[in-house]
């Protein structure tokens, strides 16, 4: 089992012939994801790499070939546009992975899919993987192995780091999801909390947080009150001065608010074994699991 | 990105929002001119990218144009100092000469994206001119908010919630609701992040205007707004940051004595915090990107090493999509060209890691590898400390 994606997903490549489009939509096919069409505007009728049909609209790759799952490459001024289409095209699980959207907008983009029963996750997101069956995103697939801890995450190479730690020790994964970096994005923690609790193939969780926001407290809230499997933590950016932008949009400590000291009181206070050095994360899993 | 005062001023103006008559001057004869042209009283004041100006002498009153002449004699030029400046403080180049107001009350007004709701958020206060955060932090009652659909902009009956709950006179009404529909239109015609107007004024007059302003912007959207990047003034940044932006890198000066190179945002933040649980203190934040190749690898090299505290590198790499072994040949010709004389830690993780091993141990160059990222940290904490 598994959460947003398995090996009867079938995909559709937003920006497929472009450059990042192109490569990762090879990446994804060698790892065995279904990808069942491209879109890209004013070329539509042509194939990419001679098997996918590529449609002008990604209305007509739904009709069509029965995708229900767009991932998003387009350039950052036309993702939100992008997002908003696949919304209106009946897509029912949306993965953008462009970095350097405008936030204005993605918060009209947000209010825009809200009246669709479409699922958003990132924008600027390495995307999610079920490890041997299915991949939409850039993550490396080879890190990942099978199994049943559930990975989310607001990062990148830091999901990767929790993941290579996981797997070095035997510890393969149900789901891998991240969430992103940016300040407005389709899902939070807690979305992705619920379903590793609701998922009989995830026994525990590793959560990723970083600076910024106050997403990591509101997941400890659901933990709290909802979870009964085991988490482990980690908060990155316990270093960052307050005001100053950590790389992504939204890790930025402002007002005094979304400090790394406050979000690791909130996850310990809830139970979760927060680790103080990410070189920990799956060393403490396998101890909290009894497995090391 | 940041701008000054002036400049958030003019772009306020354009849309409708009440500021005062004002002229920005290079020089005292600039600030005299400028003074002889507004008449009346003026107040003199330093354009800097930081709060705190008063304080810190940079906002002056001349009752006539001989003394605003004097005040912009002291003013520009001046380290000015404040508690959001760099401790050495930072240089005045200009001052704006503005027609002094005859304040009747303060006010605060703000707009920036509340998170929880995913909404442009207008924050109005009666605690205006005080730090706003203090104000939250202690009256959380006395900020007034509104969240604005991005459909439908401010509506009026919204700004007028916020002129009542704010108690102002009936006779400036309508001028206080024009002041926050044009204060949206400010914020989401030039892509703001940060729109902060404290103290927004009510003048014995009836005007309201903004006293202050303070504009930062998105700078994923700065590409349909070339004139807003044109305002980007580069003395106000740290050169090393300015540098990295040239080569897109994301950097961030710290005060520790080890250099950090890492690939993606989360990482680095993670490798910042890891170095400090050796007891020791990173001297920057770095990424290089997904994409790293031996020009940005170069690059990198070069503005950590341009920092003098640097005693030491880590760099810190998870490939994924990127290939470790196209990131150590980087390494490799970047160490040679900058001809590298402080220990160098390097850790290759993920895509093609034994090929970018082989690489490093081949070269020939004193670097020492490390597996995993607890081991990179002891090794670079102890090479620093030798």
């Amino acid at each position: 089992m598994s959460i947003l994606v398995n090996r009867n997903t079938r995909v559709v490549v937003q920006g497929i012939t472009g450059s990042a489009g192109s490569f990762h939509a090879r990446q994804m096919i060698e790892y065995g994801t279904q990808i069942a069409a491209g879109v890209t505007p004013g070329k539509g009728g042509q194939t990419f790499d001679g098997k996918v049909p590529i449609f002008n609209t990604v209305e007509d790759a739904v009709k069509n070939e029965g995708a229900n799952c767009a991932i998003i490459y387009v350039p950052p001024p036309f993702a939100a546009d992008a997002i908003m289409e696949c919304a209106a095209a009946g897509v029912s699980l949306c993965i953008a992975i462009t970095e350097g959207i405008p936030i204005l907008d993605m918060v009209k983009a947000k209010q825009f899919i809200s009246k669709y029963p479409m699922r958003l996750i990132g924008p600027n997101c390495p995307g999610v993987i079920t490890p041997g069956e299915c991949k939409v995103g850039i993550m490396p697939g080879p890190i990942h192995k099978p199994g049943t801890i559930g990975v989310l995450s607001r990062s990148g190479t830091l999901t990767y780091e929790a993941v290579g730690q996981l797997t070095a020790l035997g510890l393969g994964q149900s789901t891998c999801v991240g969430i992103g970096g940016d300040p407005v994005n389709g899902t939070n923690f807690v979305d992705i909390l619920t379903m590793f609790q609701n998922d009989p193939g995830t026994e525990a969780v590793v959560m990723i947080g970083e600076i910024g926001g106050n997403a990591e407290e509101k997941g400890a809230e659901y933990i709290r009150h909802h979870m009964n499997k085991p988490v482990v933590a980690f908060i990155a950016g316990r270093t960052a001065p307050p005001g100053r932008r950590m790389g992504h949009a939204g890790a930025i400590i402002s007002g005094g608010k979304g400090t790394a000291s406050a979000k690791v009181e909130a996850l310990r206070e809830a139970g979760v074994t927060v680790v103080d050095s990410p070189a920990d994360m799956g060393v403490t899993m396998a101890k909290r699991l009894g497995r090391a | 990105m940041k701008i000054h005062e002036y400049q958030a001023k003019e772009l306020l103006k354009k849309v409708g929002v009440a500021v005062p008559n004002g002229i920005v001057a290079n020089t005292p004869d600039e600030a005299r001119n400028a003074a002889r042209q507004i008449g009346g009283k003026v107040v003199v004041k330093a354009q800097v990218h930081a709060g705190g100006r008063g304080k810190g002498g940079g906002v002056k009153l001349a009752n006539n144009e001989d003394e605003a002449f004097a005040h912009a004699g002291k003013i520009i030029g001046m380290q000015l100092i404040t508690y959001q400046t760099r401790p050495g403080g930072q240089k005045v180049k200009k001052v704006l000469v503005e027609a002094a107001s005859n304040i009747v009350k303060e006010y605060y007004a703000g707009l920036t994206l509340d998170r929880e709701t995913s909404l442009v958020t207008l924050m109005a206060s009666t605690e205006g001119g005080m730090d706003i955060e203090e104000v939250a932090k202690n009256h959380p009652e006395k900020i007034h908010r509104e969240a604005i659909s991005p459909l439908t902009g401010l509506n009026a009956f919204q700004a007028r919630s916020l002129v009542y709950k704010l108690g102002i006179p009936a006779a400036s009404h309508a001028r206080a609701v024009k002041f926050f529909q044009a204060l949206y239109r400010a914020y989401v015609e030039t892509d703001a992040s940060l729109l902060e107007v404290n103290p927004m004024i009510l003048t014995a007059e009836g005007d309201i205007f903004a006293l202050d302003g303070k504009m930062n912007f998105d700078d994923n959207a700065l590409f349909r707004h070339p004139d807003i990047a044109d305002m980007r003034d580069l003395d106000e940044e740290d050169a090393k940051e300015v540098e990295a932006s040239h080569h897109d890198l994301s950097y961030i000066s710290l005060d520790g004595a080890i250099g950090c190179m890492v690939n993606g945002a989360g990482l680095a933040m993670a490798t910042m915090d890891v170095i400090k649980l050796y007891n020791a203190e990173p001297a920057n934040f770095l990424d290089v990107g997904g994409s790293a190749d031996q020009a940005r690898v170069t690059a990198a090299f070069k503005i950590i090493l341009s920092d003098p505290r640097v005693k030491g590198i880590l760099v810190n790499i998870f490939a994924g999509i990127a290939k470790c072994d196209v990131i150590a040949a980087g390494i490799v010709a970047a160490a040679r060209e900058v001809s590298l004389n402080v220990p160098l830690v390097v850790r290759l993780q993920g895509t093609n890691k034994e090929l970018g091993k082989k690489i490093l141990a081949d070269s020939g160059l004193t670097i020492i590898a490390a597996e995993t990222l607890s081991e990179a940290a002891e090794k670079i904490t102890a090479a620093v400390r030798k």
